[in-house]
């Protein structure tokens, strides 16, 4: 019986047989297809991502004419910042890092965006960001996003002037948790408004929201009803990536358009995204390190691939570091991270990544 | 997340069209206006009329970049670059790009 060497959601390298890697394949596709009642892979698409992992070469690509569109988050800081962003500390400017993505790394698209990035935490400093976008706008070619998280938990004491709901939940005090989420959303949808109406004064291209809902059903709630105003009122895109695979009920009972939050998955995560007016859509399918990347990479596959047929809009797949059938590793291998671009371009039928 | 090798340029390589090496980011402005990937190709490729597989093709697109005047990936004299040539590109693909639409404003604001 062969063997394929591949790696673990960590990263780390691991040895299976054909068979492992087969029974991998079908296990994650299958996990996938229990948890959002989508359809697994088919036959042909498992012996697709065999053969994918089934290569010994370090690199792999999809065909080519497959090509997709590359939007990244974080502005450039994985050029500048620092290890709390898988940064590499060099001393660039904002400017200097999104115009190498331009012309050294040939990126389709690209974003502005702070190291606090978050969209609360920008406001007090919002001139710089103008300034900084209508610079970078003059010299750049690619569409430009200015890029923030919603970040609820921001809006909650100490860090922000609404009760705690991870505080009152323990308490018993659900009505009162519930309540101090539902404020907080307020807050943070006119945040997001704001800035969103300042960029288009700019006249940047689109509007990212990233990591969105990471504080559950409420934040998706914010996004989505602050989304719902920047289409109504500026001519911004908004690309609107989300934090995990699954809205958190962490209020359980908040609705958008007569749909429950809480509990949605990808391929449902869309439908309303695109009801709010967004114009890319970012799935998020979080990564098991400790099962096997064909395991991850297979689930991913078949999640993008639900979102991908249930959407109208482009589908923009989250492939960092733990997401996307991506290794959890800050260094990640090439030959993984390769291997998951392929499968959710050409089996998840994303748009772009 | 994910150093810039081991991330963006590991997706750039397997994935990505290309920027503006090639068509990527007139492609990715179709996106902007909610279109799919195979239909944004379509129309780019219509507009620039070549074959749809031509537009992540480097050898194609940086002559024709060059010849349309959209901007180069190289540093080259006398080519557009920046909001210059996404003036060409707006009217290229026929769509509104706001920050050249918002510098046509304000130059013809100028007196004289």
């Amino acid at each position: 019986m062969g063997s394929i060497t591949t790696r673990m959601g960590d990263g780390y390298t691991v040895t299976l047989t054909t068979d492992e890697v087969r029974r991998d394949l079908s296990e994650g596709s299958e996990d996938a297809a229990r948890r959002g009642k989508i359809p697994a892979l088919d036959e042909r698409e498992i012996d697709y991502l065999f053969d994918l992992f089934d290569s010994p070469r370090r690199i792999v690509g999809v065909q080519r004419g497959h090509e997709a569109i590359l939007s990244k988050d974080g502005c450039g800081n994985t050029l500048y910042s620092a290890q709390l962003s898988s940064g590499v500390g060099l001393p660039l400017s904002r400017e200097q890092a999104i115009r190498t993505f331009e012309r050294a790394f040939g990126f389709d698209t690209f974003e502005l965006g702070h190291t606090d990035y978050t969209f609360k935490q920008v406001k007090p400093i919002v001139a710089l960001e103008q300034t900084t976008m209508e610079s970078v706008l003059l010299t750049t070619i690619v569409p430009l996003f200015y890029g923030a998280m919603p970040n609820l938990g921001l809006y909650a004491q100490p860090d922000g002037p609404f009760p705690n709901p991870s505080e009152l939940l323990p308490e018993g005090k659900v009505d009162e948790a519930r309540q101090a989420q539902e404020v907080a959303a307020e807050a943070c949808r006119r945040d997001i408004v704001w800035m969103g109406e300042k960029m288009a004064e700019t006249g940047a291209d689109g509007f990212n929201l990233d990591t969105t809902a990471a504080a559950g059903d409420a934040e998706f709630l914010a996004a989505l009803q602050a989304t719902e105003e920047l289409a109504a009122k500026t001519d911004l895109a908004v690309e609107m990536g989300m934090a995990a695979e699954v809205v958190l009920g962490f209020h359980g009972q908040l609705e958008y358009k007569g749909v429950r939050l809480a509990g949605l998955w990808p391929h449902q995560q869309v439908k309303l995204a695109e009801q709010a007016g967004v114009a890319i859509f970012g799935p998020v399918v979080n990564t098991n390190t400790r099962k096997s990347t064909p395991w991850n990479v297979a689930r991913a596959s078949t999640f993008v691939k639900a979102c991908s047929e249930a959407a109208s809009i482009p589908i923009h797949a989250n492939v960092g570091m733990g997401v996307g059938g991506v290794p959890m590793f800050e260094v990640p291998p090439p030959d993984a991270v390769t291997q998951a671009s392929v499968a959710l371009v050409e089996i998840g039928k994303a748009d772009g990544l | 997340m994910g150093d810039p090798l081991g991330m963006s340029l590991s997706h750039a390589l397997a994935s990505g069209m290309g920027g503006i090496r090639t068509a990527g980011d007139l492609v990715a402005r179709m996106q902007l206006r909610k279109m799919r990937l195979a239909e944004a190709k379509e129309y780019v490729a219509g507009k620039l009329k070549v074959a749809v597989g031509d537009l992540a093709d480097s050898t194609v697109m940086r002559e024709l970049r060059a010849e349309l005047d959209i901007g180069v990936i190289t540093a080259v004299p006398g080519c557009a670059k920046g909001i210059d040539a996404k003036a060409r590109i707006a009217e290229l693909l026929g769509v509104e790009i706001p920050c050249v639409s918002k510098l046509a404003e304000r130059v013809a604001r100028r007196p004289g």
